[in-house]
């Protein structure tokens, strides 16, 4: 087993070699969602593609198509000398642990999960205070005083979107309700926009008019509902106000694209840190959607509201809930 | 009916008929990597040596060809009964839940114990989940396809509320149960070959695949060897004429149905104690219906769904390789390409028949 290793750590340092002069060689593993998943996984190729475009620098990258072929596609990148090596997503946790064991020397980096080892960069985001400003906005938008939102799978990163959604709009106007609902357990849950759509109709049939989703695939049939009954939704990850002009209130920017730009940029710069990198409102890994397609909807006294929240926030004058953290949520 | 097919001689029938659909599929896949821009003799030589050129290819080649040797076996064991098996995924899915058990209660307990109830497990709850649908077959006359079908549903649904619930990792994002222990998990074949100077590389292969090979023999034997496999068979050519000879097809149908889950259940040592080391869902990825196109290719010889998983091992392998490479050939790519084989292979396998028949029959006249 060791002697394995060390023929392949010297495997990776022959490939390596050449790489130094050739400056870096960046890899992106996404995940089985692909890399065309107009979210999550496609935010990242969004990253990678700017990186590539900026600095002339090729990357490589792969879509699994099963579970067994994290860790392969992993090594491969490794045993080609590629590095900053950036998996997508908390299912590669543990084959990013084991792979980059076996290859110490080489960069590693992962989204949305923390893999405590020196040679790797553990990207997460506070979704929470992104969530809690579009709270804010929803709240004052809304006139029913009622809110939806609609998760993709439930597990404890949706619900810490729904957490500090919920904190945020009761800070905006304690009255507030907010209906809320997970569209699955499994991972099929980020890709049924049809039962996403059903969830959202039942909300705005109990009286909710603005819903925010973080489902993924799932959340364009939420959006897609809500702009066919008259309300207002709310995207998520990317910028999704362009998908229904008018419509979407804003949406709940996750720089997934900035988190891969930055490995690799640092990588090239020779400024890489391992570690734990969190990405909140400050370091603007989160944080609203303001463009022209939904100008008209935010008043004066929401824009007001939302930059003071966002001001109070980075100062530390309020720490936004993580449900994470306690798997509660106070609001 | 129409004309039957002429009786080919076992060696068109059984090596060039498969070989001819084979190079037909990659002929068209060549087209389509032309197509797209790439140089399909590149391609080829990325896939083949991928699949088989260096040992940890050649791993994972028989990693992938484990499960479908298994899955290949269960869909023809019940396709000569005469029952058409759809459900092998839902039956391997089920004997993931009876390994996982195993594992889970006798966790940390070394792997040479715990092995033998785990492969127990796998074919007695693979085979458990194959019984509804061959006893409403068999008493009640539900067509096998639907109820089978129906059933991978069903296991899918059930897997998702124990991971989710009951079995699950507390607190853990994916729904999936805890790893077991390092003593409790099959050891890779890598660590057991490496003191003979045998290099697999980090292939995910176990000793699962002697297994394999083992079920490939019961399977011939059971068939072709016993009073059973001769009572199967004639059920499977005609259940009407069992009856006369004294045989009950019911019985024979249930017992077909069972060993048939129990051979798809025996996947699940593979993937949960040799390779993923948990239960998670979905850890079949699609080796049930793989299995089906296996079973069709190998003509339901166990040689044949030998053969024809590894095949498949290498599509699996060196298609991952290509698509890796080669930035253009997309995952969904690959898919096309198996898509072809099995197209060619499976669906329109009696294409070259005619033909291949026109050319052995004067032959076949004299003699």
């Amino acid at each position: 087993m060791r002697k394995t290793s060390l023929g392949l750590a010297a495997l990776a340092a022959i490939v390596a070699a050449p790489a130094l002069a050739a400056d870096i060689q960046p890899a992106v593993l996404y995940d089985l969602g692909g890399k065309f998943d107009k979210s999550f996984n496609e935010a990242a190729y969004a990253g990678a593609e700017k990186f590539k475009k900026e600095t002339a620098v090729e990357y490589r990258d792969f879509e699994i198509q099963n579970d067994a072929q994290r860790e392969q596609a992993l090594r491969n990148f490794a045993r080609r000398g590629n590095s900053p090596i950036v998996a997508i997503g908390f299912t590669q946790a543990s084959a990013v642990e084991k792979v980059a064991k076996e290859f110490p020397n080489l960069k590693f980096a992962i989204v949305d999960m923390v893999v405590d080892l020196p040679n790797v960069r553990s990207i997460v985001f506070k979704e929470q205070e992104g969530s809690y400003l579009v709270g804010v906005l929803a709240a004052m938008a809304s006139k029913t005083e009622k809110l939806g939102f609609v998760g993709g799978m439930d597990i404890p990163l949706i619900r810490k979107f729904a957490c500090g959604y919920v904190g945020g709009a009761k800070a905006a106007n304690a009255k507030v309700e907010v209906f809320q609902n997970m569209t699955g357990t499994t991972g099929a849950a980020w890709n049924d926009p049809v039962k996403g759509g059903e969830l959202a109709k039942s909300q705005i049939d109990r009286g909710a008019d603005v819903i925010y989703h973080a489902a993924g695939g799932t959340g364009l049939g939420v959006l897609q509902a809500a702009a066919d009954a008259g309300k207002l939704g709310i995207g998520v990850d990317s910028n999704q106000n362009h998908l229904h002009p008018g419509k979407i209130l804003t949406s709940m920017t996750k720089r997934v694209d900035v988190a891969v730009y930055d490995a690799f940029a640092d990588a090239k710069a020779d400024k890489w840190t391992g570690g734990i990198k969190v990405l909140g409102l400050k370091e603007g890994g989160v944080g609203w959607a303001d463009d022209d397609n939904n100008k008209p909807l935010i008043t004066p006294a929401m824009r007001t509201a939302v930059d003071k929240a966002a001001a109070d926030i980075v100062s530390g004058k309020v720490v936004v809930h993580d449900y994470m953290a306690d798997k509660a949520c106070p609001y | 009916m129409s004309v039957p097919h002429r009786e080919l001689p076992a060696i068109a029938d059984y090596v060039l008929l498969p070989l001819i659909n084979v190079t037909v599929a990659f002929l068209v896949s060549g087209l389509v990597v032309l197509a797209i821009g790439e140089n399909p003799i590149e391609a080829v030589k990325i896939m083949v040596f991928g699949a088989l050129g260096y040992s940890e290819g050649i791993g994972f080649t028989l990693y992938y060809a484990t499960d479908f040797v298994f899955t290949g076996l269960a869909v023809a064991v019940a396709f000569h009964a005469g029952l058409f098996n759809i459900g092998a995924e839902g039956q391997a899915t089920l004997g993931g839940l009876g390994v996982a058990l195993v594992c889970l209660a006798f966790d940390g307990a070394p792997w040479w114990l715990v092995a033998p109830f785990a492969l127990v497990a796998s074919a007695l709850f693979g085979a458990a989940w194959a019984f509804l649908p061959a006893w409403a077959q068999a008493r009640r006359g539900s067509h096998i396809v639907i109820t089978t079908i129906m059933f991978n549903y069903l296991a899918a649904v059930l897997m998702v509320w124990l991971l989710g619930g009951p079995l699950g990792k507390p607190g853990a994002m994916s729904p999936e149960t805890r790893t077991f222990e390092e003593a409790t998990r099959l050891p890779l074949l890598r660590d057991l070959v490496a003191p003979f100077g045998i290099d697999l590389g980090q292939s995910p292969l176990n000793p699962t695949v002697f297994a394999a090979a083992a079920a490939a023999v019961f399977v011939w034997a059971l068939i072709w060897k016993t009073r059973f496999g001769y009572e199967l068979r004639a059920v499977g050519r005609n259940p009407t004429a069992a009856v006369y000879a004294g045989i009950e097809p019911g019985g024979i149908v249930i017992a077909a149905m069972l060993i048939s889950g129990a051979l798809a259940g025996l996947l699940a040592v593979n993937e949960v104690m040799g390779t993923q080391h948990r239960l998670l869902l979905e850890f079949t990825a699609g080796a049930g219906f793989v299995g089906i196109a296996v079973a069709l290719m190998g003509r339901n010889h166990p040689v044949g769904v030998v053969l024809a998983s590894l095949l498949f091992g290498m599509l699996y392998q060196g298609g991952a390789e290509l698509a890796f490479e080669k930035p253009n050939i997309s995952r969904d790519m690959i898919v096309v390409i198996q898509a072809l084989v099995i197209l060619f292979a499976g669906a329109l396998e009696h294409m070259f028949r005619p033909a291949l028949g026109r050319i052995f029959a004067p032959r076949g006249r004299t003699a």
